[in-house]
């Protein structure tokens, strides 16, 4: 018998605001313990919520970059629980009537794990559907000192997300991509630069196993707080092994809420008290609700950009670049952006691609202070690369310089005396001088050791200091050996 | 002499004549206090150094500049206590000012101190304070009214020139009418709650507390108006609210609800009150019957939507940021527990154990949904109603002022003496409470007139003109 895994996930994640949800306090991450504190977002006797009407619009452009329904009626409502962490003991949220229902998400190949990208799940292109998306309050931090507990409030009052999706994941692998390419998107949509080390994402699953090929679901468990998306995976991976031993075996999973030990690789459940609310759900009578149609759909609208895999698509087809090429200059619009720039300025793009993916992002990488080369630069060094007017290995150098100092490819190489000979006279009298001087290698070539030809061709490099076309030499070697 | 017992107009003239300065005015108001509060205990806390400091460089060119105004204990004043009259706030230091305390300090007012109202002003008697009771001064046996009964005694008492209340479900008129003042509920939104504790989001609104309906007008026009840091606050401009004062009421279609004159009333105030009715008629206004079908259900449709917000409202109070938390607890849940059972009192434990009950999983749609949609029902019969008049006069209390500790054990006896003002803050609207005769033992009857929405121009209008045609507000207890 086989078991298949049904899996649905409750994505937070933290929006880019300037301001907290419902007060003018910076959100701010990584500032002195409750330094970002004001009656309102410490729930003091008499302060009221207002909302932020950014962080509405940037939660109904991620409802519009992900293909949802913007309804035109949206509320808040108020989410009772008492928690040391939250100042009202209740958290100001949506209940019934979210910022947005639906949409979808399609999962591409390279959004999968390296390690699984070439499994039959990668290759399916797979949608999976959203059940909502909605706004909420987050909660303060507790710090367990040694005497005490401690808590800042920081974080108190700042806006979050929450992407809920229909359980329809089947695989670690395929939550994984889900979160992959949700964190692309919506750092397309710069709603949120996703950071897991800030705690930017954080995500609950639901899992639960059934006999594969039955319709009717198991009993699921949910595991809170997630707060990366390798931890999603391997948690994942943990609970549906346990589950399906233990249905097999004849048992029976009882719903569950359960933590993830990542250091010790398994879930552990928590205490009951902290499973069983009555949330007590009711419209906050403090705020207006929220008529999206107009104004705040308007601007939400103005902002979708083009999204990762239309903008993988169209760079492959108008640049000619293999899909990898665009999927790797499209995980980032600032990357694609400089991409385009350059190869606007380039007689070849393809070039251009490979100057950036093969030698810019390495360099780039390898520096320890933040560079970049301007993009015109780039591509003319493409261009001088493609014409073979340097070597690719000159083309690297020029590279390495223009990253120090950017200044016109050109005139470095000719300051350094980097130039390829092409030129047929000049290459031909070299390769006279290779014959006559390697007798022995012109022997071995005649003869039939095609590769006797690579010492001719070292000596012309070392003649001409590495600057002689490669190609070139060979081509007119070969003439020249044949002659009789 | 005294000048406590002037009216914000009367000082206004005075202290612009310089007949007056305002540090003489805080002194005449500090000595009616000490003679009189020791009976009737309307303050809870005095800031006498505070007041006089601000008399001193009171600018009198201010519309309430040089006026001390008294404040319920439930509005944030900056670098004061704001109690709500409960245990549990105590030691809280509110850090900022409520909009209407920053409007009534550039208006020019002096904060004299703060009133005794019931705990989280759930109540109507004022006896729900942790800081002890407060005595009508008509009749000190008997209860001020509640839940802002502290404002409205300081009032009747002359140790207020005025004073700022809350109403949830009559708070400011019901006072108003045992202590023989004037009271207003302006419109929901038209008063912003930043910094006035919440009881019920939805139903609170900030008012007045005067000795005339002018002063009602004058002081709501330093308090209203739009604010950005409330939602729920009307947009719109405030208009000026003493406009038509003054304007008679010839012509004027006043509405009388048949469903406000049944069984259960005190004939002594039905009595006042029909009397006062002929007297508007007499003025000119036209009489018409109404009806608002859905009265019956008001008290029960109040009960569920106010305590239901109040659960969520009050949860904030848990020992963990400020005010005081129970000692020596073991862990989390006995902090939470036992600083709650401490610190509230039996009315407010209460009305969240009901409030929580009435949002419960299985229960919500019974109780508060089907609240809600009462709550509809009865907006909707004001609605109707008013395109037949202008206003509506009513009794404001079923009753005069009650003894101290005659309901106290009687919960719904004390529910249903809100019965006639309940519907006002249900429907949104905006009401008056003004003096419209004593009973024989000597104790203030109420009359309240409701208008629509943003139509407190129209019911101020209306009050003046009796209150200009009658002289109940020129009589004083005698506080023996
Ligand atoms: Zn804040």
């Amino acid at each position: 018998m086989t078991y298949e895994a049904v899996i649905g996930l409750e994505v937070h994640v933290q929006l880019k605001t300037e301001t907290k949800l419902f007060c003018g306090c910076r959100n701010e991450f990584g500032a002195e313990p409750n330094s970002h504190l004001c009656p309102v977002c410490l729930g003091l006797p008499g302060a009221l919520p207002v909302p932020n009407e950014e962080a509405v619009i940037q939660t109904i452009l991620t409802g519009l970059m992900l293909g949802s329904t913007i309804p035109p009626r949206a509320k808040f409502d108020r989410k009772n629980y008492f928690y040391p962490d939250m100042p009202k003991n209740y958290q100001i949220s949506q209940y019934d009537q979210p910022l947005c229902l639906g949409g979808g998400v399609t999962l591409p190949v390279l959004s999968f794990p390296k390690d699984a990208q070439k499994e039959a799940q990668a290759l399916a292109n797979k949608k999976v559907r959203l059940v909502r998306i909605h706004l909420e309050e987050d909660v303060g931090k507790s710090f367990h000192l040694e005497s005490c507990s401690g808590i800042d409030f920081n974080r108190a009052g700042t806006p979050l997300m929450e992407i809920v999706t229909e359980a329809d994941l089947t695989t670690p692998e395929e939550a994984f991509a889900l979160l992959t390419t949700l964190r692309e998107i919506l750092r397309y949509g710069k709603v949120s630069d996703v950071d897991m080390e800030k705690g930017q994402l954080r995500c609950d699953v639901n899992i639960s196993v059934r006999l594969a090929g039955t319709e009717a679901f198991g009993t699921k468990r949910e595991i809170k707080n997630l707060n990366s998306i390798s931890a999603v995976r391997r948690s994942l991976k943990h609970e549906i092994q346990s589950q399906i031993e233990l249905v097999s075996s004849g048992g029976a999973v009882v719903q569950q809420t359960l933590r993830w030990d990542d250091a010790r690789g398994e879930t552990i459940p928590m205490r009951t008290k902290e499973q069983a609310h009555d949330y007590r759900y009711f419209p906050d009578p403090d705020l207006l609700p929220i008529y999206t149609e107009g104004r705040l759909r308007e601007e939400a609208a103005r902002r979708v950009p083009e999204l990762p895999e239309e903008k993988k698509s169209r760079l492959a087809e108008t640049y000619g670049l293999s899909e990898y090429q665009a999927s790797v200059l499209a995980s980032g619009p600032p990357l694609a952006d400089y991409f385009e720039q350059a190869a606007r300025s380039s007689r070849n793009p393809v070039a251009v691609a490979n100057l950036t993916l093969n030698d810019y992002l390495a360099l780039r990488q390898d520096s320890p202070e933040p560079v970049s080369v301007p993009p015109e630069y780039l591509g003319e060094l493409a261009d001088l690369v493609s014409d073979g007017r340097l070597n690719s290995r000159q083309g690297r150098e020029v590279l390495a310089i223009l990253i120090q100092t950017p200044r016109p490819p050109k005139e470095i190489a000719r300051e350094r005396g980097l130039a390829q000979i092409s030129d047929t006279q000049a290459l031909e009298a070299f390769c006279r001088e290779a014959i006559s001087a390697s007798p022995k290698s012109v022997a071995d070539y005649k003869a039939g050791k095609a590769a006797a030809i690579n010492a001719l061709k070292g000596f012309v490099m070392k003649k001409t200091r590495g600057q002689a076309n490669p190609q070139r030499i060979h081509e007119l070697l070969e003439l020249l050996l044949r002659e009789p | 002499m005294s000048f406590a017992f002037s009216t914000i107009r009367e000082l206004r003239k005075q202290l612009l004549a310089k007949e007056v300065h305002p540090t003489e005015l805080i002194e005449s108001l500090l000595d009616q206090i000490s003679s009189v509060d020791p009976k009737v205990k309307a303050y809870i806390h005095l800031h006498p150094e505070r007041a006089l400091e601000a008399a001193k460089k009171a600018d009198i060119s201010l519309p309430l500049g040089g006026v001390p105004i008294a404040v319920k204990d439930l509005i944030s004043v900056r670098g004061e206590p704001c109690t709500c009259a409960s245990r549990i706030l105590e030691g809280y230091i509110a850090p900022y000012d409520a909009t209407v305390i920053e409007r009534l300090r550039s208006a020019g007012a002096i904060l004299l101190g703060r009133t005794n109202m019931d705990e989280f002003a759930m109540g109507s008697s004022t006896e729900n304070s942790a800081w002890g009771m407060t005595h009508n001064p008509w009749d000190l046996s008997r209860v001020p009214g509640g839940s802002s009964g502290g404002s409205a005694a300081a009032v009747a008492a002359h140790e207020a020139i005025a004073a700022l209340g809350s109403d949830t479900g009559g708070s400011i008129r019901q006072p108003a009418a045992f202590c023989g003042c004037v009271g207003l509920k302006p419109t929901y939104g038209r008063v912003s709650r930043y910094g006035l504790t919440a009881f019920a989001s939805s139903l609170d609104q900030i008012g007045p507390l005067t000795k005339t309906v002018a002063d009602a007008a004058l002081l709501l026009e330093s308090i209203a108006g739009a604010d950005p840091r409330d939602n729920t606050c009307d947009p719109e401009p405030a208009p000026s609210f003493s406009a038509k004062l003054g304007e008679e009421i010839r012509g004027m279609t006043l509405g009388i609800p048949k469903e406000y004159f049944v069984s259960g009333i005190d004939p002594e105030v039905e009595a006042a009150t029909k009397q006062a009715i002929s007297h508007l008629e007499g003025l000119g206004a036209t009489l018409r019957e109404i009806s608002l079908p859905h009265t019956a259900y008001s008290v029960a449709s109040y009960y569920l939507v106010a305590t239901a917000e109040a659960s969520a409202n009050l949860a904030r109070f848990d020992g963990m940021r400020y005010g005081r938390r129970a000692k020596d607890c073991d862990d989390l849940l006995e902090t939470y527990g036992r600083t709650r059972e401490e610190g509230f009192g039996r009315e407010v434990k209460r009305r969240i154990l009901l409030g929580t009950y009435a949002l419960s999983c299985g229960y919500y749609d019974a109780y508060y949904l089907r609240a809600q949609k009462v709550r509809m029902r009865i907006r909707q019969d004001f609605l109707a109603a008013f395109r037949h008049c202008q206003a509506i006069v009513t009794p404001t209390s079923p009753t005069p002022a009650f003894r101290l500790g005659e309901r106290a054990e009687d919960p719904l006896q004390m529910y249903l003496a809100d019965i006639f003002t309940i519907a006002v803050n249900l429907a949104g609207l905006c009401a008056i409470s003004l003096p419209c005769g004593f009973t024989q033992s000597g104790l203030p009857i109420g009359l309240q007139i409701i208008g629509p929405m943003r139509q407190e121009e129209t019911i101020l209008q209306v009050g003046h003109a009796y209150e200009q045609s009658t002289d109940w507000h020129t009589l004083r207890p005698s506080l023996s």
